[in-house]
């Protein structure tokens, strides 16, 4: 176990590594010079020059990509071209709203699919089967800012049950924030939860026809105690793969789903950097967005091992 | 009953046609797709009506008899937009599916074939792509060289690879221990050789139901990145960026939000059921599992 997870940590470190030398070269081929963006076309060359000293444009680029990394690690990563302020400030006002949506989607969909596939494994070939699965089906071909616009109508226009858009602010109370991230939400979780219930219901069946299951019914355990305790945890491990790949898929749908909310997100962040070609934000946040991935795909490789001791033995 | 003929034996086209159009999940899907691709190919030639005319004064008009689906804040005929879009949709989704083939599919291949440090590199620098889901990479590149619709074919083109690296790796090491590689081996035929007339002829069926697949999501993925801005640009019509115009006009024109919604539900549903279903007709394996 413990050399499997050094190992795994290892790799998780190497693919950020080369991750952030992928963003950071990327970014820096960008045509342009941030310099006389942020002075305009009047600026004289000294001053030019003087802001470039200042920001480190001058210092190599070996230079300029350790100090970006290790301003990384402890959480400096420069100011803003166009607000002026520290990116850090300004991630951590945006994380705010977009980490606590990504995670209310993903509670969302688990607490949905998971049911829902079970249900679906049980009632295996049966009309209950058929009619959810069609809806699964449909579900996964939504677009998730499509079905966010019927959302608005819906509920925002229509029933006047939630806001159109925009967020309160935390300060507001927590109720009013959820209240605000709940569509969007929902909009996330829904064609999630028909992929993972799709999941859940053919990892369960898969299950099923092992001779265990058959050796607790013959038991006489109850069909309800065969299906969550002694299938579900078998289950779990492809379930938890997608999860894992979705919490990517997420990220990027909380990007596009922020901009349908106009909610003040990481999102939002990044295509206003864009924008202004504010390229340290764009570089800023990409490396969260990219490094979040990796890091998840990593604790989601470690719990397989924690659910399924055959693993560790394993390697 | 299904019949178990030795695995060397090919069925000809004939045969899977027959096999797969029995199919319910296979038929519906390919009907959808047809008619999708159909109109994609029609309206190079004719379309209701002209998406580069703008008679303003019939804007904003809900379905009625002349224009079925509407018109839009211009006065475009939504129907003939979706028509043109559809073109576009499906040529960045079927570009980026090429990329990732063209790409992932020999990595994958490699590695399988040579094993070792070389397979591991491979694998790892798999990771890193991975990492970036489409709509990051598209991010980057909108940042590098301005929008357009080249930058989401790159973007989900990145993506595709290590998805096609993957399953081409993971096909190609279920068929390196089997009895005929070994005897292609004994022949003299290099590992290169027996990639190319081995291997891929035994993984292609495999390959082409991801390949529906990632088509399916190069469609999803097109229309978002299209409807933040990062994709196709107007004046070319595209679903993403109808629905983009219909945000703001949802109150006075919800049918301008629906139908271009409802184009991009139906193609991708299309897809999905054709993929399903040719991995029903080949794996039946699979079949008897679910």
């Amino acid at each position: 176990m413990l050399n499997y997870a050094i190992r795994r940590i290892g790799i998780g470190i190497a693919t950020l590594f080369v991750a952030s030398i992928v963003v950071f070269a990327t970014l820096e081929i960008i045509p342009g010079d941030p310099a006389q963006l942020m002075l305009g076309l009047n600026a004289t060359d000294e001053t030019l020059n003087a802001l470039r000293e200042q920001m480190g444009l001058n210092d190599p680029l070996l230079t300029r990509y350790t100090n970006w990394l290790s301003g990384f690690a402890v959480g400096d990563l420069g100011n803003s071209y166009t607000y002026s302020v520290p990116v850090s400030e300004l991630i951590g006002e945006r994380i705010l709203v977009s980490l606590p949506l990504a995670i209310f989607a993903l509670i969302l969909s688990t607490v949905i699919a998971i049911p829902v596939g079970l249900f679906s494994a049980a009632k295996r070939g049966k009309a209950a089967d058929t009619v959810t699965m069609g809806t699964a089906q449909l579900g996964v071909a939504i677009p998730n800012f499509w079905f966010a616009l019927l959302l608005v109508y819906i509920f925002a226009v229509g029933l006047r049950l939630f806001p159109a858009g925009g967020f309160p602010g935390w300060d507001a109370g927590f109720f009013p924030a959820i209240k605000a991230l709940t569509l969007p939400a929902i909009a996330l979780a829904l064609p999630q939860a028909a992929i993972l219930s799709r999941i859940t219901r053919s990892a369960i069946i898969e299950v099923l026809s092992e001779d265990y299951i058959r050796t607790a019914r013959a038991k006489g355990l109850p069909n309800r105690t065969v299906l969550w305790s002694h299938a579900m945890r078998n289950a779990m491990i492809p379930v938890l793969t997608i999860l894992g790949l979705q919490f990517s898929f997420l990220i990027a749908g909380t990007i596009i789903i922020e901009n349908v909310f106009y909610l003040p997100g990481l999102g939002r962040l990044v295509f206003q950097a864009i924008t202004q070609r504010d390229l340290i934000v764009v570089e800023s946040v990409v490396m969260l967005l990219v490094a979040t991935v990796i890091v998840v795909n990593l604790l989601v490789d470690l719990s397989y091992a924690i659910i399924d001791p055959r693993l560790r033995r394993r390697r | 009953m299904m019949e178990h003929k030795p695995l060397h034996e090919r069925e000809t086209l004939g045969d899977f046609l027959v096999k797969a159009l029995r199919n319910k999940s296979f038929l519906l899907g390919a009907v959808i797709v047809s008619v999708i691709l159909l109109a994609a190919l029609v309206s190079f030639f004719w379309t209701p009506y002209a998406v580069t005319d703008l008679p303003v004064s019939n804007r904003l008009q809900g379905p009625s008899s002349a224009h079925i689906f509407g018109t839009d804040h211009f006065g475009r005929d939504i129907f003939s937009m979706i028509m043109v879009g559809s073109r576009n949709s499906i040529a960045v989704a079927l570009v980026a599916v090429g990329i990732g083939i063209a790409v992932g599919v020999p990595v994958g291949c490699l590695a399988a074939a040579k094993g070792g440090w070389l397979d591991e590199t491979l694998m790892r620098a798999n990771d890193v792509v991975f990492a970036f889901p489409a709509l990051l990479s598209a991010v980057m590149i909108t940042a590098v060289f301005g929008p357009g619709a080249i930058n989401a074919i790159i973007a989900i083109g990145i993506f595709n690879i290590p998805v096609f690296a993957r399953v081409a790796r993971g096909a190609a090491l279920s068929i390196w221990p089997r009895e005929f590689i070994f005897a292609a081996r004994v022949a003299g035929k290099s590992s290169s050789r027996i990639t190319v007339e081995h291997i891929l002829p035994n993984i292609a069926n495999l390959l082409l139901v991801q390949a529906t697949i990632q088509f399916s999501l190069g469609i999803l993925a097109e229309a978002g990145l299209s409807y933040v801005g990062l994709g196709t640009q107007p004046p070319m019509p595209s679903w993403g960026r109808m629905l983009f115009d219909a945000q703001v006009r949802m109150v006075v024109a919800p049918h301008m939000a629906i139908f271009p919604g409802l184009a991009i539900v139906l193609t991708v549903l299309g897809l999905n059921l054709l993929g399903d279903g040719l991995r029903d007709v080949i794996d039946p394996k699979l079949r008897r599992e679910r």
